[in-house]
């Protein structure tokens, strides 16, 4: 109960903020030096901030259908084999640095959003990946058993029963992703994509601690929320597979 | 009909099902009994093809079921799982119609034989079908797992333990109610139990099985008064025989004209209800509703001719 009055006072406070960034003025103005402007405002921040959502979005949703496809394909038959393939393939996107990412990407895509998403992409496939693997593999066996027994085809296994019951986990490994590329993806403005990053990177450019503070604390705050509407549905998803521990 | 020729299904070293042969008529429960471990569980998914043969046939009304799509053989064949298999994330109104939806039943016959399926296992509609499975008891979900196999009408049911975790009033009940439902639409039922009174009740043929093979295939009778192996004997329980048998016989036969005293027995009481009702009773003879006796002279008689 707490815990939602929080996260709504806290929603309440960003969706303020952003809509009229110069009324907060006085909450920054103690962190900057030398009449410095407290407020960035060389871009709008809620442009800024939908841009950096929308990045997140699409890789999320990218690295979801990947790892997703990547796990459905090594529990089939077929695909049993490549599991150590697809294994190292996403710890190896989870482990190369996103920053080396970008340094590679932008010769080859040039400047903008496509370096980042790439990156976040890449970094995004482990949980996903690995949480779609357990869902696959921990299903009770007597009701896969049953399912096979009264003949629904593998497609239908799949769709029917498979996949409904993976849900929550599948759930949790995109929160993990969501949360992790939601902070990532300011690094992009390294290489000009328009996100949040933007702010911070001013802010260390012109050693002002404001603009540092309110790019983190926008990417901070919409993370928490994220991380709470991921769980949110993860638990619904639960309730209604039956699997409400 | 459906005979089972030569089946054998190897699992490493260890030869689950060996070289079993048999045939159940149409229209006829067999039951298959054993130990743990002997190979029951397999033998009823051989013959929905969940577990492929290392060798041997399975054969529905003369057809190869190996020449049969597996998904179209399965929605044709009943199958109760070991325990109950229900989907989760279901309902047990969607739980109960899924081989109809994938057979394309239409909505209403399909809600039709649900309420009807769960009538006929105690299972109240309206409080029960909306439920979660995990909402269910253990022998509430076990029920709805057996009328889940049965959803679809189908010629062949297979039937592993299926009143396993029901109480002794329940499985009573779902005994006598699974004979009426068979005897009804004319399905062919194999079903495994650990429990050889049910056996003796329920089965036209009991197959006894050890270490993969059938010992025995036979009438309840015949296997109780003339066990092929000391193990079939040991197994039904030499104690138990006479009783058991007494079971598997109705009072008629033995029914004579006269006059009796105190409670009459019911007309399709079998034979050891009316020894317990004469024990307990202390009589020597008792009347049956309808007219007629039954005495302990005759009932001792009686067990004196399984005898031979
Ligand atoms: N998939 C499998 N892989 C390896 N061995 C198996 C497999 N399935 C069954 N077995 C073995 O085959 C034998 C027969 O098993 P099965 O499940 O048919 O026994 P059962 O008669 O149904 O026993 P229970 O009464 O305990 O259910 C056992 O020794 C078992 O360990
Ligand atoms: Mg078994």
């Amino acid at each position: 109960m707490i815990g939602r009055l929080l996260l709504a006072l806290a929603a309440a406070f960003a969706l303020a903020f952003l809509l009229s960034p110069t009324s907060f003025a006085v909450l920054f103005q103690p962190l900057t030096r030398n009449g410095a402007p407290a407020i960035y405002t060389q871009a709008s921040l809620l442009r800024l901030t939908l841009f950096h959502l929308g990045i997140v979005a699409l890789a999320v949703l990218i690295s979801t259908a990947v790892a997703l496809a990547l796990a459905l394909f090594v529990t089939r038959p077929v695909g049993r084999e490549f599991l150590p393939l697809a294994r190292t393939i996403t710890t190896i996107g989870q482990t190369f640095p996103p920053v080396a990412v970008l340094a590679l990407a932008v010769p080859v895509m040039g400047f903008g959003t496509g370096p980042t998403l790439v990156a976040l992409i890449l970094y995004g496939l482990l949980p996903v990946f690995e949480n779609a693997l357990a869902a696959l593999t921990g299903q009770p066996a007597k009701v896969a058993e049953a399912a096979r027994g009264m003949g629904l085809t593998p497609a239908q296994r799949l769709w029917q029963v498979d996949l409904p019951l993976a849900l929550p986990l599948l759930l949790a490994g995109m929160r993990l992703t969501a949360v992790i590329s939601l902070g990532t993806a300011t690094i992009g403005s390294t290489v000009a994509a328009k996100t949040l990053g933007e702010v911070i990177i001013a802010g260390l450019l012109s050693s002002n601690t404001a603009y540092v503070v309110q790019g983190g604390m926008i990417v901070g705050i919409i993370a928490v929320l994220i991380h709470a509407g991921f769980q949110h549905l993860e638990r619904r998803a639960a309730r209604a597979t039956g699997q409400t521990d | 009909m459906i005979e089972l020729r030569n089946l054998t299904r190897h699992y490493g070293e260890v030869t689950a099902v060996n070289d079993v042969s048999l045939t159940v008529q149409t229209g006829q429960i067999a039951v298959l009994v054993g130990t743990s471990g002997s190979g029951k569980t397999t033998l009823l998914r051989l013959i929905n093809r969940l577990v492929q043969p290392s060798s041997g046939q399975v054969l529905i009304d003369g057809a190869d079921t190996a020449s049969l799509p597996v998904h179209h053989l399965r929605r044709r064949i009943g199958y109760a799982i070991q325990g109950d298999g229900l989907f989760p994330h279901r309902t047990v109104a969607r739980n109960i119609a899924t081989v109809p939806r994938l057979l394309g039943w239409p909505k209403s016959r399909i809600d039709a034989r649900i309420d009807e399926l769960l009538a006929l296992f105690q299972l109240e509609p309206a409080a029960f079908r909306d439920r979660m499975p995990h909402q269910l008891s253990g022998g509430q979900a076990q029920r709805v797992g057996v009328a889940r196999a049965l959803a679809a009408k189908p010629d062949l049911l297979l039937m592993d333990e299926p009143f396993g975790a029901l109480d002794s009033v329940i499985r009573a009940k779902a005994q006598s109610d699974l004979r009426d439902i068979q005897r009804q639409l004319g399905t062919t039922i194999i079903l495994v139990t650990h429990d050889i009174q049910e056996a003796v009740q329920l089965g036209d043929r009991i197959a006894v099985m050890d270490r993969g093979r059938v010992l025995q295939y036979d009438s309840p009778a015949q296997i109780l008064t003339q066990p092929a192996t000391p193990f079939v004997r040991d197994l039904i329980g030499p104690t138990e025989r006479a009783f058991r048998l007494l079971s598997l016989t109705g009072i008629g036969p033995i029914t004579m004209p006269g006059e009796a005293h105190g409670t009459p027995i019911a007309r399709d009481a079998t034979l050891r209800d009316a020894l317990a009702e004469c024990l307990w009773s202390g009589r020597d003879a008792l009347p049956v509703q309808g007219g007629g006796i039954v005495t302990l002279d005759a009932l001792r008689a009686n067990a004196a001719q399984d005898r031979q």
